[in-house]
């Protein structure tokens, strides 16, 4: 089956990882910008770091048949340093130009403090401006709710537009406000510390499809990509149907990226054909 | 032996992780029985199936404070066991 890997840092991972995610039916994938696992130092590392995921990392996925997007951002973590924030959101329009770039994410809190909301706000502004797709990271754990909560203040202080807004890691206690608020949202597949497949596919069954994402977030922690296609699995052996399992793993992504005219694949309709008859 | 804080420290969030795993799968039996209640006109299945009712006994005893023998495992292998 065809697979939109919407949420991959591919940075943190593998050539086997690409070559196994084509093998299992991996036909795009979508890198948000991150943590890097260490607070940097300098504006021109997150350029450089822009650079790769924009730049280079498509050409790597490009071996292996995989489209690869990206995203720019000032991630949640590192914004607490203000200033070295502000002097790489001046640099970020220069990426809204590269062939591949989606828009802007993953911003948004992590501890929810003065100075994580003061660099969400410049980049939902930001991209406000330039007209760029939005992409929102919760915070983990005991601080998700609380920043989920503001998260959605905040987007309607600014007048976001829901539809071009999708917000990442809910799980079954933050699902409903965004949802119902007319955003977008995103399951993230994630041992131990976000959503396991099973419970993915429970809350499929309870809210539908409609604005629904699932991801796998394959990074440099203990996260494993192919969680995603447990999920179709699972979601499968219920007794869902294979054009159901393409509208949310496929179709989905493609309609909520394609809101960006560069991300150009299209949704995909199963269509069963009659053998011809033999006398 | 670990320190009672390395425990937490090793071992809290993948604890976590799993009571959230049961809530969701008898979330997920619980949907599946009023789904088969409302296509059945009423007629439900009134008796808890055994498997059920063994995971309740089960989180019964992990509700319960143990501090002499720290055995819950085995009490709770022993429960799931056939002792005919
Ligand atoms: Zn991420």
């Amino acid at each position: 089956m065809q697979i939109i890997q919407p949420h991959y840092h591919a940075i943190a991972r593998t050539a086997q990882d690409y070559e196994r995610m084509a093998m299992s039916g991996v036909v795009a994938v979508a890198e948000p910008a991150f943590w890097a696992g260490f607070d940097r130092h300098y504006p021109e590392t997150f350029i450089d770091y822009f650079r790769q995921i924009s730049e280079f990392e498509p050409t790597r996925a490009a071996e292996y048949g995989i489209r690869h997007f990206s995203w720019v951002a000032v991630n949640p973590k590192e914004a607490e340093n203000t200033h070295l924030s502000r002097e790489v959101i001046r640099q970020m329009p220069d990426f809204f130009q590269n062939p591949n770039v989606l828009g802007v994410g993953e911003i948004g809190f992590h501890k929810t403090t003065r100075n994580e909301e003061e660099i969400f706000e410049a980049q939902v502004d930001l991209a406000m401006r330039h007209d760029q797709l939005i992409l929102i990271h919760t915070p983990h754990l005991q601080d998700k709710v609380r920043g989920t909560r503001r998260t959605l203040e905040v987007l309607k202080h600014l007048g976001a537009n829901p539809d071009r807004v999708w917000i990442d890691h809910v799980e079954e206690h933050t699902i409903r406000e965004p949802l119902n608020a007319g955003y977008w949202v995103g399951f993230t597949l994630y041992p131990i510390t976000k959503c396991s497949p099973r419970r993915a596919v429970d809350m499929l069954e309870l809210y539908g499809r409609e604005r629904i994402l699932v991801n796998s977030s394959a990074d440099w922690g203990p996260s494993d990509p192919f969680t995603l296609q447990e999920c179709v699995v699972d979601f499968r052996r219920r007794g869902h149907s294979l054009q159901e399992a393409v509208e949310i793993f496929h179709n989905n992504p493609c309609h909520f990226l394609g809101q960006n005219p560069k991300f150009d694949i299209l949704p995909i309709v199963i269509h069963e054909q009659s053998l011809p008859v033999s006398n | 032996m670990l320190t009672p804080d390395q425990v937490l420290a090793n071992y809290f969030l993948d604890t976590r992780c799993k009571l959230i795993e049961i809530a969701a799968m008898l979330d997920r039996f619980d949907r599946a029985v009023s789904a088969g209640h409302s296509q059945t006109n009423g007629k439900q299945t009134a008796v808890e199936p055994p498997q059920v009712a063994k995971i309740y006994q089960a989180l019964k005893l992990l509700s319960q404070p143990n501090p002499s023998n720290a055995n819950r495992s085995e009490q709770i292998l022993l429960m799931f066991s056939d002792l005919s």
